[in-house]
């Protein structure tokens, strides 16, 4: 990944570490990487829904870390809280209500894994290939520190733009904001609201009362007689002694 | 043996800044994992995980492009535009999760089972 011209010191090992040397923001870093990494692909290796869904918090959360790393504390916030805390328990919510013994942990085949490890094993070259082919993206970081992001980041949703432009930025541009938007998303957010509710919403029985049974059926004269009543008005379930 | 001697293996993770293209590897990595996890799983709710995987993966590199901190020397980053997109990208996963699980679950009350291979209703 980096050239091994950095790496030669270190290869002829005639140096000791100093101390100072340590880059604390690589060791963490490093650090959520690899858990982030190993718990996304441990959710591949696992058979069992409880499992993965365990192994993807964890992933998740440690996204969440590498977010903070980076300077976008709002965007790690959001993760932890409307992911982790928000979309995993209802994740785990529909693996509570479907967990039948036959379901927990349902194996696929095989030939299905190999060809899944080949096709992803080539998406991630092609993936790797990208993200090191641009010299630019491979520099180290600048390690410029800006301020807490949260502040522009809410003000630039409710169409205020508080952070500073790019300093090749035409004099007196303004720059856009995020109010349109934050309106779809929110308006979009209300029909899925409803949208989901009403798709997991508790359905009416479809099992036709004994009633209307016996009157579809060619019907002996007592039950004939309850149906006519029954179809003048609510009493039918009362003379029936409720549905079944 | 002091844990210095292992330096020489990791040194040059530990003693350089990281770049975007440390954070590019991590979304690749999270990114295939959940295209793998889409195609291999049978479970209904292992494919929506995939799915989380793949968006996850996605957000890790807008987020790394929106940095000011990982930006090289002279280059400019996105700022916040990309924050602003992983916001929206997490943002509707929650609502694409709460639409998938609520289908799946009626998928389930109808078939009494999550295996998707099992939903070939329409298959012409």
């Amino acid at each position: 990944m980096l050239p091994l011209a950095a790496l030669a010191p270190w290869l002829v090992g005639s140096v000791s570490l100093p101390v100072a040397a340590i880059n604390w923001h690589s060791i963490m870093f490093l650090l959520f990487a690899t858990v982030a990494c190993l718990a996304a692909v441990a959710v591949v290796a696992a058979d069992n829904v409880v499992r993965m869904a365990l192994y993807l918090v964890v992933s998740l959360a440690a996204t969440a870390g590498l977010f903070f790393l980076a300077g976008a504390e709002f965007v790690g916030a959001m993760q932890l809280m409307i992911y982790v805390g928000g979309t995993l328990v209802l994740l785990v919510f529909g693996v509570m209500l479907t967990a039948q013994a036959p379901f927990v942990s349902i194996k696929s085949s095989g030939g299905d894994r190999v060809l899944a490890g080949i096709v992803g094993a080539s998406l991630f070259a092609a993936l790797l290939l990208a993200a090191l082919s641009v010299p630019a993206w491979r520099q180290p970081a600048s390690m410029q520190v800006t301020g807490p992001s949260a502040t522009p980041l809410g003000m630039a949703l409710v169409g205020v733009r508080v952070d500073e432009p790019p300093a090749d930025a035409p004099a007196g541009s303004s720059q856009s904001s995020y109010l349109l938007a934050f309106e779809i998303v929110s308006v979009h957010l209300l029909v899925v609201l409803v949208g989901a509710a009403y798709l997991a919403r508790a359905k009416r029985r479809k099992v036709p009362r004994p009633i209307e049974v016996a009157a579809s059926v060619e019907p002996p004269e007592s039950v004939a007689e309850h149906a006519a009543i029954g179809r003048g008005g609510r009493a039918s379930s009362v003379l029936t002694g409720g549905s079944a | 043996m002091t844990p210095i001697a292992f330096a020489p293996l990791f040194g040059f993770l530990i003693d350089t800044p990281v770049s975007i293209a440390h954070y590019l590897v991590v979304g690749g990595i999270l990114f295939t994992a959940g295209i793998a996890c889409m195609a291999t799983k049978r479970n209904a709710l292992g494919v929506l995980m995939g799915i989380e995987l793949v968006l996850n993966g996605a957000n890790v590199n807008f987020v790394a492009f929106a940095s000011p901190y990982l930006a090289s020397e002279g280059s400019r980053s996105l700022g916040l535009d990309g924050q602003v997109v992983a916001v929206f990208v997490i943002l509707l996963a929650a609502a694409e999760a709460a639409v998938a699980l609520a289908i799946t679950l009626n998928f389930y009350n109808n078939h009494a089972t999550v295996d998707v291979d099992r939903a070939d209703d329409l298959k012409g």
